[in-house]
C-alpha cells in the first residue's frame, strides 16, 4: 500500500481529516523549504504538497504566481526540489510528499528520468495541473510502475464520466478545485462543495482533498467535513509574502495557523 | 505522404504535437467549443453568414499583387504579395475573429476575451466584439502596451477593456497566461478568442480553418493569373496563423515549398531571439506541445524580437510537424534585416508592411534572387506597417 493510501486509511479508521499545506519550494530561499517541512509536520500536517516552480504558472493567482517567481530567482528546478523532497525523507518516513506543477520541467527532464529521479526521491504523488487524463496515460504509467501515485484534479464542472475516467487513472487522492478560477481566488460557497461531493462520491471510492479557497481554520474546518481532506496554499504563502524580511517569522505564522487548522478540524 | 493530409487527429494531436494540456476546469469548456466548432463547420446557414462578412466587412477576397518592380529589382523569381494588409482593421487576424465571434454568438456566450501582442489581433477582436455588442477584455503585456500604444488606443475606442499584464516578461505569453486564468474564473458566459494557431485543441486546427482563405484564395487567384500553381511560399511565424493560413490549401500540392520565417531577433546565436523551430525544443506550453524557447530545466526564457507580434516562446503544434516531416521549412531573420525588408517593400513598390510581415520580406529578398525568372513566390503581406510608425521612428532617431 502506498504511503498516501496508508496515510488516508488511518485517518479514516481514527475519524480524522487530512490537513495538506502546499508551498513552493525555494520560496523565499532554497533553505526556507527543508525546514518548513518538518515544522509543519510538527504543526499536525497530513500530507505535503510541494510546488515546484514554473515560469508560466497559467492556473496560479497572484500569490502562487510570484511565489514560483521568487523561487526561480533563486534558480529553484524540479531537480532541486527533488533533492529538497530527498533530503525530507532522511529524516521523515512517514509524511507523504506530492509534487505539484506543470508538465513542462517534466518533460524537459523526460518521463521516464523524472519518474527515476522521483523514485529516487522517495516522492509519493505527483499532481501535474496542465497534465488531464487525456495526454496522462505515458506519465502515469511510469509514475504508477514505481508506486508512486498520479493525482488528478476534479472541478465544479467535471461531470460522471470525468469522474470515472480519474478514478480509473487517478491513484492516492483526487483533488477537487472547489471554485472555477485559479488558486487563491474567490469565496468558498460550502452548499455548492457539499452537492458535488455526493456526485463525486457516487462515482470514486478515492479520497478527496477539497483546495482553492481555504483560507482559515473556519474554511479548513468546512471543506474537511464534506471530504477527507482540506488543502491550503495561497493563504500559507501569504505569510512568507509578508515576512520576506524576516522568514522565521513567516514560519511561526504559517505554523500558528497550521496548527488551528488542525484544532478546527479534529474539533 | 502520398496519403490526402489529415490533421489533427480527433484529439488535436499533429503526430506528438499538439493535444489538449489544459487544468480540468478548461476541459469542459474546451470540449464544448470542439463540439460547436465541428457542428457548424458543416452548416451552410453559418458558413453563408461568414463569407458575407468576410466579403462586405472585411473586404474579401484581398488582392494577390505582383510586385513587378521589386521582382525586377531582385532579379529572380515573379513576386506575389498576398495582401492581407488590405482587409478591416490592417492585417489577417480578422479572418479568425470573425470566425470565432460568430461561433461565440451562436454558443450564447456574451463576453469575449483574448490575448493580444502587437495588438491587431487585440483590435481585430476589439472590433468584432464592437459590432456584436459584446463585452471584450483584451489582455496585453505591459511591454507591448508601451510599444504599440497606437494600437491599445484603438482597442480603447472600439469599447474594450485593456488589461496591462504585469507578470512574467511582460509580453504575448504572459498575456496569454493572464487571457487563460480569467478564462478558468469565467468559463459559463466567456469566450476566449485565441489569435494564432496555438493553445489547446481545437484552437490549433479552428483557427487555421479560419485562415485557410487565405492560401484557397491565393491559389485560386495565382491560377488564374499566372496560369499555374506557384513554387515557393514565404510566411513570417510567430504563433504562426498567417502562415498556416497561407500554408494548408498547399500541403497536398507538393510541388508547392513552403518556408515559415522566423523572428531572429539580435541573431539565433545570440540567444535573443523568437525563434522556437529553429534554435529550441519540444515541451508543453499554453495547452499543447510543440517546440519552445526553454532553458534545461524547462522554465520558458524571455524572447526578443523587434516585431511584438512575432515575440512568443512556442509556434503552433501544426508547424512542428510541417517541420519534423520535412513538408514545410523554417529558416529566421534578424531585426535588422527586417528592418531591410521593410524599406525595400515600402520603396519599391510603395507598400508599408507590418513588421512581423517583414521579416517574410526579408527573407524573399533573400531567397528571389536565387531563383529564375519564370518562377513564382506568394509572399504573404500579413498586415500593415502603420501601427509600427513609432517602433520605427524611435529605431531611426526620428521624433515624431
Amino acid at each position: 500500500m502506498s504511503r498516501l493510501a496508508a496515510t488516508f486509511e488511518a485517518l479514516a479508521k481514527s475519524g480524522r481529516k487530512a490537513l495538506v499545506p502546499f508551498i513552493t519550494a525555494g520560496d523565499p530561499r532554497p533553505d526556507f523549504t527543508l525546514p518548513m517541512m518538518h515544522a509543519m509536520v510538527e504543526a499536525g500536517v497530513d500530507v505535503i504538497e510541494l510546488g515546484v516552480p514554473f515560469s508560466d504558472p497559467m492556473a496560479d493567482g497572484p500569490v502562487i504566481q510570484r511565489a514560483s517567481e521568487r523561487a526561480l530567482e533563486h534558480k529553484m528546478s524540479l531537480r532541486r526540489t527533488l533533492a529538497i523532497a530527498a533530503e525530507f525523507r532522511k529524516t521523515n518516513q512517514h509524511t507523504p510528499v506530492v509534487l505539484m506543477g506543470y508538465v513542462n520541467p517534466i518533460e524537459a527532464m523526460g518521463y521516464e528520468d523524472f519518474a527515476n529521479a522521483a523514485q529516487r526521491a522517495d516522492i509519493d504523488g505527483v499532481l501535474t495541473v496542465d497534465l488531464p487524463p487525456e495526454e496522462a496515460e505515458e506519465c502515469a504509467a511510469l509514475l504508477k510502475a514505481r508506486d508512486i501515485d498520479p493525482i488528478f484534479l476534479l472541478a465544479p464542472n467535471s461531470g460522471d464520466e470525468r469522474i470515472k475516467k480519474m478514478d480509473a487513472v487517478g491513484s492516492g487522492y483526487l483533488y477537487y478545485v472547489s471554485l472555477k478560477g485559479v488558486t487563491g481566488a474567490g469565496h468558498l460557497n460550502t452548499a455548492d462543495v457539499e452537492t458535488k461531493l455526493k456526485q463525486i462520491r457516487a462515482n470514486t471510492r478515492l479520497p478527496i482533498a477539497i483546495g482553492f479557497g481555504v483560507k482559515d481554520a473556519q474554511t479548513a474546518k468546512a471543506v474537511a467535513d464534506l471530504g477527507d481532506g482540506a488543502v491550503i496554499g495561497s493563504a500559507l504563502i501569504s505569510k512568507i509574502e509578508a515576512n520576506l524580511d524576516d522568514p522565521e517569522r513567516a514560519k511561526k505564522e504559517i505554523v500558528e495557523l497550521l496548527a488551528a487548522m488542525r484544532q478546527a478540524m479534529d474539533s | 505522404m502520398t496519403e490526402k493530409y489529415n490533421m489533427p487527429d480527433e484529439r488535436g494531436h499533429f503526430g506528438p504535437y499538439g493535444g489538449m494540456f489544459v487544468a480540468e476546469t478548461l476541459m469542459l469548456p474546451i470540449q464544448e467549443l470542439n463540439a460547436a466548432y465541428q457542428q457548424y463547420l458543416d452548416d451552410p446557414e453559418f458558413i453563408a453568414e461568414l463569407d458575407a462578412d468576410l466579403k462586405y466587412y472585411v473586404g474579401r477576397p484581398s488582392p494577390l499583387y505582383h510586385a513587378e518592380r521589386w521582382s525586377r529589382e531582385l532579379g529572380g523569381a515573379q513576386i506575389y504579395l498576398k495582401r492581407e494588409d488590405l482587409n478591416h482593421t490592417g492585417a489577417h487576424k480578422i479572418n479568425n475573429t470573425i470566425g470565432q465571434a460568430l461561433l461565440a454568438k451562436r454558443m450564447g456566450k456574451t463576453r469575449i476575451i483574448a490575448e493580444t501582442g502587437a495588438g491587431q489581433h487585440g483590435v481585430a477582436t476589439a472590433t468584432v466584439a464592437a459590432r456584436l455588442g459584446l463585452e471584450c477584455v483584451v489582455y496585453m503585456g505591459a511591454v507591448d502596451v508601451a510599444r504599440q500604444s497606437l494600437n491599445v488606443y484603438r482597442m480603447k475606442l472600439l469599447g474594450a477593456t485593456v488589461v496591462a499584464v504585469e507578470s512574467g516578461s511582460k509580453t504575448l505569453k504572459d498575456a496569454l497566461n493572464e487571457a487563460l486564468r480569467d478564462w478558468v474564473t469565467n468559463v459559463d458566459n466567456t469566450f476566449y478568442i485565441i489569435g494564432t494557431v496555438a493553445g489547446p485543441h481545437p484552437y490549433p486546427a479552428m483557427v487555421r480553418d479560419f485562415q485557410a482563405i487565405i492560401g484557397r484564395e491565393a491559389k485560386q487567384q495565382c491560377l488564374d493569373q499566372a496560369g499555374r500553381l506557384p513554387d515557393t511560399l514565404v510566411a513570417c511565424v510567430g504563433g504562426g496563423s498567417n502562415a498556416i493560413g497561407l500554408f494548408y490549401p498547399f500541403i497536398d500540392d507538393r510541388s508547392v515549398k513552403m518556408i515559415g520565417v522566423e523572428a531572429a531577433g539580435d541573431g539565433v546565436e545570440t540567444g535573443r531571439h523568437s525563434a522556437p523551430l529553429c534554435a529550441g525544443r519540444p515541451g508543453v506550453l499554453h495547452g499543447n506541445r510543440t517546440y519552445l524557447m526553454e532553458d534545461d530545466d524547462g522554465e520558458i526564457i524571455e524572447t526578443h524580437s523587434i516585431s511584438a507580434g512575432l515575440d512568443y516562446p512556442g509556434v503552433g503544434p501544426e508547424h512542428a510537424w510541417l517541420k519534423d516531416t520535412g513538408r514545410a521549412h523554417y529558416v529566421n531573420i534578424t531585426d535588422n534585416e527586417a528592418l531591410e525588408g521593410f524599406h525595400a517593400l515600402t520603396r519599391m513598390e510603395g507598400i508599408i508592411p507590418a513588421l512581423e510581415s517583414s521579416h517574410a520580406m526579408a527573407y524573399t529578398m533573400k531567397l528571389a534572387p536565387t531563383m529564375s525568372k519564370d518562377e513564382i513566390i506568394i509572399v504573404c503581406l500579413s498586415g500593415r506597417g502603420d501601427k509600427d510608425m513609432q517602433t520605427m521612428a524611435q529605431r531611426e532617431g526620428i521624433e515624431l
